[in-house]
């Protein structure tokens, strides 16, 4: 026998104003199991719940109703209330009679039509509830953070700082990311490896990190506390334990053709190498692709100079397979591929570059040691053009509909860089806007145009074609509506950046949400910037949005300390509200498996005795700490076995009967 | 609009009974919202006080993709005179795909629907998202404006069993 009570909320005038409480009470009274029906002014107050409680005690209630505000308001307070006066919290249901009625409805008649029909669903609804019961999951003490970048480091780095163990699996041979390529950063200009590589050094250095570098993941299964990750690290040929980095190997290797992807392919390096002089850890990796050894059986050289004994061609792939509490993504960027845009000229004129490049050639490490000098002839330029947005707020499909954030400041950076080193370059900027809102960002801008005499030129460039030697920029001008053409020696385009190409099939892995643009989702944009909308995943840096340094080391912290605020419980609640495969009725379709995002679902032969007859089926078993309750499964169940609890299919269907009575 | 005597065909008192009806004849709507974006939505629609007529009625379901073709057919069974299923935007549902899978199904159930009589414009799915109380607000006058128009809806039943 059901005893439901229903308590009718007034919220003072809020919902009494526009519905009539006791007549909602009156029909309570009268709808089948209800025993008790009572109205009140604030039913969340501790008086308020203290009525539901003593009448639960009192009238030996099994499953309450409460009319009031938005269950994402206050469920929680009456199941609490529930559980308190004894009463299994999952037996509380509630009627959205304030925003879902009072606070819409001006009508006093309509309005509690509307809100005895609600009352009503819910009583339906709470008939069939069952008691559940909230499990729990144990908490791995140890984070994941996947990605090796400034992001990454820094919420390495936090999370160890409290006394946990991180991993950082990185994809390069080396951590340190985009930011370990950039020359001086705005809007200080302090050199970025000066203030990168003491991280590096400390993330290196720290008893609760661990770097997995030249690793990427392979697998993830689990959920929040308890995942389980298989991580592959890609076999490098040289033990790192062994390998002082001293650099030797890459010195005598003779296959010296390989695209240096630290310098932007700007010059070349050995088939064994070290990405850059700073590397963390600093050890030699071999290009497999270009070594002679590994492709053709002879030269062996490097093992040969190596007097650390440090070379090992048969290496193969290793698998780390680890559990964590808690992952942080912190995948980062690429700059587009800027070949795209055919009218700059890009893939024919070596002296058109990107801005990364630019950041290369500037760098003092890079391969002109930091002096400006041409791409095609390494002559010195008298005239630079930059072109920003290439690619970004693009909505034509070409490139990307988002401003890219960055390539403002750090062309006026650039500009700003070459005037002050080079006072006799010509350099000109074409713009659509310049968007400075950061702390003395505009002050930087302004330095650049007025300071250092930078020609800013609203509007933009055409085309760029090489002439007698020169390249030639065709744009326009948009404030004096004229066309603007301008010889230069060099041409550098701001590419957009987009989020780097891993970063989708990481994101599934987690099951995390991604946008349209591959940029992570955050669980909300204002109120959870950090968190995944799947428990237990937190977001860093560029993976998220286009950021700069400042921006993404103050993510990094605040992803750092959610995971913190994790790892520090012992335990986790687990929703109870999940799926159930009735076994009599399953008959292994493997229908429900297809479409549950988070692989919730497995199949068992179990003995069934249906009816008598006793058989071996394979049936569906759904995994209660995977299954998040999305209710997914049990909509393509064809033998109707599969369903959810706490919105069954009893009682959205007895819901539904009591709205169209 | 469905042809109305359909309606009362099983009701003997006739034509007056009928027309006092058609007179009062208010819309039933049922919304399945879900809970994480369409139904804060409704929520927003209702702390901002935006109203949107009383004859429609939400039930919360976790995700868009809960929803059985068997809820919408037994809420016209009973009466129903429009059904509309809302949920997050493509890309941004909770658990990442559900919406996905609501779509197409109800595009083939509508399409059913409508086969047998529950013409087009009674089923709806419409993307709410949770900042959205005003988009919530207006899809559902347009809805019970939509419906008004088509008039009180004939039952879905089985004919055989109309005798
Ligand atoms: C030309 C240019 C100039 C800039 N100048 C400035 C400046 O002056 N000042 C400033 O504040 N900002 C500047 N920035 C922005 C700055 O580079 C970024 O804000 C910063 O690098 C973001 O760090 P991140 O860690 O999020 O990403 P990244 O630096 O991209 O790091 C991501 C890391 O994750 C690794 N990774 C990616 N996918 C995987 C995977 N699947 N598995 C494992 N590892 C993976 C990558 O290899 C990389 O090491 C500039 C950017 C550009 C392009
Ligand atoms: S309810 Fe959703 S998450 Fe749970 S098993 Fe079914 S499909 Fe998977
Ligand atoms: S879809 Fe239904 S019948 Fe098929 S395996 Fe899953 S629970 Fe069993
Ligand atoms: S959770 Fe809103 S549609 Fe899936």
């Amino acid at each position: 026998m059901r005893r439901i009570g229903v308590f009718v909320c007034w919220c003072g005038s809020n919902i009494a104003a526009t519905v009539d409480v006791a007549a909602v009470v009156a029909d309570a009274k009268v709808q089948p199991g209800v025993v008790f029906a009572q109205d009140y002014q604030y039913m969340c107050s501790e008086a308020g719940q203290n009525i539901i409680k003593d009448a639960i005690k009192e009238h030996q209630l099994t499953g309450i109703v409460v009319c009031s505000c938005s269950p994402r308001m206050h469920e929680a307070t009456f199941r609490k209330a529930a559980a308190a006066a004894g009463l299994n919290p999952y037996m509380v249901e509630i009627a959205n009679v304030r925003e879902h009625c009072s606070w819409i409805h001006k009508d006093k008649e309509a309005g509690t039509e509307k809100a005895r029909v609600l009352m009503r669903a819910a009583v339906a609804k709470v008939m069939l509830n069952v008691p559940l019961k909230a499990g729990e999951s144990r908490v791995v003490k140890r984070a994941l953070v996947i990605g090796g970048g400034i992001a990454g480091i820094q919420t390495a780095l936090d999370i160890a700082d409290a006394g946990f163990q991180v991993d950082i699996v990185e994809k390069n041979a080396t951590i340190g990311g985009r930011m370990a390529q950039l020359d001086k950063t705005f809007p200080t200009l302090d050199c970025s490896s000066c203030i990168l590589t003491p991280k590096m050094v400390e993330a290196k250095a720290s008893e609760n990190i661990r770097l997995i570098t030249y690793a990427e993941v392979e697998e993830v299964g689990g959920f929040v506390g308890d995942f389980k990750v298989k991580i592959r690290k890609k076999a490098r040929f040289v033990k790192e334990d062994v390998c002082t980095g001293c650099g030797l190997c890459m010195a005598k290797c003779p296959s010296k053709k390989g695209l240096n992807e630290f310098n932007m392919g700007l010059n070349n390096r050995p088939a064994i190498y070290i990405p850059f002089a700073q590397a963390i850890p600093n050890v030699a990796v071999i290009d497999k692709t270009q070594c002679i050894k590994l492709n053709t059986g002879k030269c062996g050289l490097c093992e040969k100079v190596c007097t650390a004994k440090a070379i090992d061609y048969t290496m193969q792939d290793e698998f780390i397979e680890e559990e964590y509490g808690a992952i942080v993504m912190a995948t980062g960027f690429r700059p587009i591929d800027a070949s795209k845009f055919d009218e700059y000229s890009y893939s024919t004129c070596k002296d058109v570059v990107t801005s990364l490049e630019l950041e290369r050639i500037m760098n003092a490490a890079g391969p002109t040691g930091g002096v400006l000098l041409r791409p095609s002839d390494g002559k010195h330029p008298h005239s630079v053009v930059f072109v920003q947005c290439v690619g970004s707020r693009d909505v034509s499909g070409r490139g990307k509909p988002y401003c890219s954030k960055i390539c403002c400041m750090y062309t006026a950076k650039h500009a700003m860089l070459i005037r002050d080193k080079y006072p006799d370059v010509d350099v000109h900027v074409f713009y659509i806007d310049v968007r400075t809102p950061g702390k003395n960002f505009d002050e930087f801008y302004r330095r650049a145009a007025e300071q250092y005499d930078v020609d800013y030129i609203k509007g933009q460039v055409g085309k760029v074609w090489e002439e007698d030697g020169h390249l030639v920029v065709r744009g326009v001008d948009l404030i004096s509506n004229e066309q603007v053409i301008l010889n230069a020696d060099m041409v550098v385009l701001a590419t957009a950046i987009e989020p780097d190409p891993t970063a989708r099939k990481v994101a599934n892995m987690l099951t995390a949400s991604i946008d349209t643009n591959d940029f992570i989702t955050e669980a909300h944009p204002k109120l959870r910037p950090v968190e995944s909308p799947t428990a237990g995943i937190f977001l860093s840096g560029v993976c998220q949005g286009p950021k700069d340094i400042p921006e993404t080391v103050s993510q990094a912290g605040a992803a750092a300390s959610k995971v913190i605020g994790l790892l520090c419980k012992d335990k986790l609640t687990t929703n109870p509200c999940v799926a159930r495969s009735d076994e009599l009725l399953c008959n292994g379709c493997s229908c429900c498996e297809k479409v549950c995002p988070y692989g919730a679902i497995s199949y068992d032969t179990h003995l069934i005795n249906d009816h008598g007859v006793k058989e071996t089926r394979r049936v569906a078993l759904v995994n209660e700490a995977l299954c998040q309750g999305c209710g997914a499964c049990t909509v393509v169940c064809p033998s109707g076995a599969m369903d959810l609890k706490g919105f069954s299919n009893k009682q959205i269907m007895a819901e539904v009967e009591a709205i169209c009575l | 609009m469905p042809v109305n005597e359909n309606v009362n065909a099983d009701n003997g008192s006739a034509a007056e009974a009928q027309a006092t009806e058609t007179k009062q004849w208010k819309p039933r709507i049922v919304a399945f919202c879900c809970n994480w974006c369409s139904y804060a939505g409704a929520d927003l629609a209702g702390s901002s006080r935006l109203s949107y007529p009383a004859e429609i009625k939400i039930i919360r379901v976790p995700c868009s993709c809960r929803v059985n073709p068997t809820f919408i057919l037994k809420a016209f069974e009973r009466g129903a005179d429009g059904v509309i299923i809302c949920g997050c935007h493509p890309g941004d549902c909770h658990y990442s795909t559900g919406n996905y899978y609501a779509r197409r199904r109800m595009a083939l159930l509508f399409s059913m629907l409508d086969y047998i009589g529950v013409e087009r414009g009674r089923t709806r799915v419409e993307w709410v998202s949770a900042a959205e109380g005003a988009r919530f607000s207006q899809v559902m006058n347009d809805f019970a404006k939509k419906i008004s128009e088509l008039g009180e809806n004939v039952k879905v039943g089985d004919l055989r069993c109309r005798q």
